[in-house]
């Protein structure tokens, strides 16, 4: 156990090593966070419907290009000079390589949401302070699942045509359940509501993590194994 | 010990493995000569554990952890410097840190490209690329190397230099498999040569104390039938 | 018979039976009081929600043993039941608008079975446009497995999504009526009618699966009549 996790450190700090040095997908997610925020912005009429409605959909619907755009990236990064024949030569097992992309999509989609999530409070002017923690967790709970699933897929699409546009097209069913349970959460965060409303939410989006954190790791080995 | 029993593959209707049986020992090292399309690739990529053979097994003595790889690509990261390269490689294979930097600084010495240690993979041309890719392959000091095509983009110096490296290992006891198109690169290394065309080995034997020149003529001879 | 004979004659037992439903509901169930002839839909609905739900669950399911025992038919038989799910979901998809229009005057109401199978038909495309997308049976048959399993544990969690989400939010007008508080005649048509649909899937899956045997090279082909 020791040795999967240690083996996937390794590569996970490649991975962020490369990305943050590359800078370019890092810089275009950001980028793209911030432009459809602005967007959104325009999109908007405050006199019509409060911000505050609109506000965790738009939150969530910018958070999930993020991922989408981080997920694109995980495996092609093992296809420049076929570095992925090489991870799998190398006596290291398939799930430290599942885990290693894990760590490495989570890392980067949480840094894009942590440029997000202060451009999303300075533009809609939502109340934040009291449930900044709460909120934290919900954000973490529900990229979780996403990313949970969405490496699993990411190493399947690849070897297929129109990799990048396969991908969402898998993806989308598996975004309904954490996503669903994070608008709402973050729409009664936001509006004042007690925490103990939500606990159905929160358990399901906990019970999803579990459950497709387990399956993806056990599936992953077929995805890559010939 | 390398083993290979009766193995068979096929890629849809092309028959790469046709029934390929051999064993090597301690200190064999084994050239393989053949055609395109024969199947040379597929059955190091069989021995290394990157395909599954249809039919038949393979064994290498000590798991992947001692079989060190060369295959077309080159499995370097652009992005990341020559040593970096090199000590992730290691650290897959569980080399300890200090005694992957100096292994890492003595290949590169030998292979003479420890001026550009600290170069980014990207810039360097093809034949240091692949002077990088033999260090690569040796860091963890294999037991078994499978080699595919490795003098390929190797000026006159280089190759002279890597020779002198497989002898050394050869000598350790190290077993080695030389795939190649090129007769004068590799049989006076060789214990043993095989010839192999659509997916058979057509003559496997010692080399004995065949020169280049009656190796080729014996190569003609058995694969084109005359 | 062959295997695709024997589907098709299912299939057209099955057909002519649908159609019996339909003569049933509409003329011989009593009309339920307060929704009127709209409520007539449910037979059909319910049951293709059913089917679809039944195809998912069937591919998942194949595709777990398709991993397990590494047998080619079942992985014929997820692809099979994929495109007889996808049939079922687009019927499904496309009546549901067509009904709701006239009778409550919107095209879509988010009615927990039209979700359901909304999400059910975007994971139906998603399965098969991933097998159009690879071309190397093996690596497809793996694939798509992977895919049919998380399809088939993804289903209780768009279940209880939906369910939650319903609960705190009640929809306006939706068909309300579940199983046990139907009167006995109203229960027969709803049955037969699950019954109907049932075996138009065996049917329909049936033909599938058989065709797919004789265009895959190496397959089984015609021997598993």
């Amino acid at each position: 156990m020791g040795e999967v996790l240690r083996h996937a450190w390794v590569i996970a700090r490649k991975d962020l090593v490369l990305e943050f040095r590359s800078r370019t997908a890092f810089v275009s997610a950001a980028v793209f966070t911030a432009l459809v925020l602005t967007v959104f912005n325009f999109g908007r009429d405050p006199t019509a419907v409060a911000t505050v409605d609109l506000a965790p959909s738009i939150l969530w619907v910018t958070f999930t290009f993020a991922a989408m755009l981080a997920l694109n990236r995980a495996f092609q990064l093992e296809l420049e000079n076929e570095a992925l024949d090489g991870l799998l030569v190398a006596p290291i097992s398939r799930t430290s390589l599942y885990w290693a992309k894990l760590i490495a999509n989570c890392v980067f989609v949480g840094v894009v949401e942590c440029v997000g999530l202060p451009l999303f409070v300075l533009f809609f002017d939502v109340p934040v302070g009291g449930v900044l923690a709460p909120l934290i967790g919900v954000i973490a709970l529900a990229t979780v699942g996403f990313v949970a699933v969405g490496t699993l897929f990411s190493a399947m699409v690849i070897r297929t045509r129109f990799a990048e546009l396969m991908l969402p097209v898998l993806l989308l069913p598996f975004l309904i359940p954490p996503l669903i349970g994070a608008v709402q959460v973050t729409a009664r965060l936001l509006g004042g509501r007690p925490l103990s409303e939500v606990t159905g939410w929160l358990r399901l989006l906990a019970a999803y993590d579990i459950v497709f954190l387990t399956l993806a790791t056990l599936l992953f080995p077929t995805t890559v194994n010939e | 010990m390398l083993c290979a029993e009766d193995l068979r593959h096929s890629f849809g209707p092309v028959r790469a493995l046709d029934g390929i049986s051999f064993t090597l020992g301690e200190g064999q090292t084994l050239a393989l000569f053949g055609p395109n399309g024969a199947g040379k690739t597929t059955l190091l990529k069989v021995l290394a554990g990157l395909i599954r053979p249809e039919g038949g097994r393979a064994e290498v003595t000590g798991g992947r952890r001692a079989v060190g790889w060369i295959g077309h690509q080159s499995y370097l990261y652009g992005h990341l410097t020559v040593r970096e390269n090199l000590l992730f490689w290691a650290a897959l294979y569980d080399v300890a840190r200090p005694l992957s930097r100096a292994r890492a600084a003595e290949l590169l010495g030998r292979l003479g490209v420890a001026d550009r240690a600290d170069v980014p993979v990207r810039v360097l041309s093809r034949g240091l690329m692949q002077r990088v890719t033999i260090a690569r392959a040796l860091m963890h000091d294999p037991e078994v190397l499978l080699l595919d095509e490795p003098f390929t983009g190797l000026d006159l110096a280089a190759a002279a230099e890597f020779r002198a490296l497989l002898a050394e290992l050869a000598g350790k006891g190290r077993i080695v498999v030389l795939a190649t198109h090129n007769v004068d690169e590799g049989v006076e290394l060789a214990t043993d040569v095989a010839f192999q065309a659509r997916g058979r080995f057509v003559q496997l034997a010692p080399r004995g104390a065949r020169g280049p020149g009656e190796i080729a003529d014996a190569y003609r001879r058995a694969v084109t039938g005359g | 018979m062959t295997l695709a004979q024997r589907g098709r004659w299912l299939t057209l037992v099955g057909l002519v039976l649908l159609a019996g439903i339909y003569v049933r509901a509409l003329a011989f169930t009593p009309t339920e009081r307060f929704q009127g002839l709209a409520q007539k839909i449910f037979y059909v609905h319910v049951p293709a929600a059913w089917s679809a739900m039944l195809a998912m669950g069937l591919v998942g399911l194949a595709s777990i043993l398709f991993l397990i025992m590494k047998d080619y038919r079942f992985d014929r038989f997820a692809a099979a039941s994929a495109e007889v799910g996808t049939a079922f979901s687009l019927v499904m998809l496309t009546t549901g608008p067509l009904w709701a229009k006239p009778i409550w005057g919107t095209w879509w109401t988010w009615d927990a079975r039209l979700t359901l199978t909304l999400f059910l038909f975007f994971l139906f495309i998603g399965y098969l446009l991933l097998r159009g997308a690879v071309s190397e049976a093996p690596l497809r048959a793996r694939y798509s497995a992977v895919l049919g399993i998380c399809g088939l544990v993804l289903l209780p969690f768009i279940h209880l999504s939906v369910y939650l989400f319903r609960t705190l939010h009640p929809m306006p007008i939706v068909l309300k009526p579940s199983a046990p508080s139907l009167p006995g005649s109203m229960l027969v048509t709803l049955l037969y009618s699950f019954g109907v649909f049932t075996l138009l899937y065996v049917g329909f899956v049936m033909q599938c699966y058989a065709l797919a045997g004789a265009s895959d090279v190496g397959g089984a082909g015609a021997s598993d009549a």
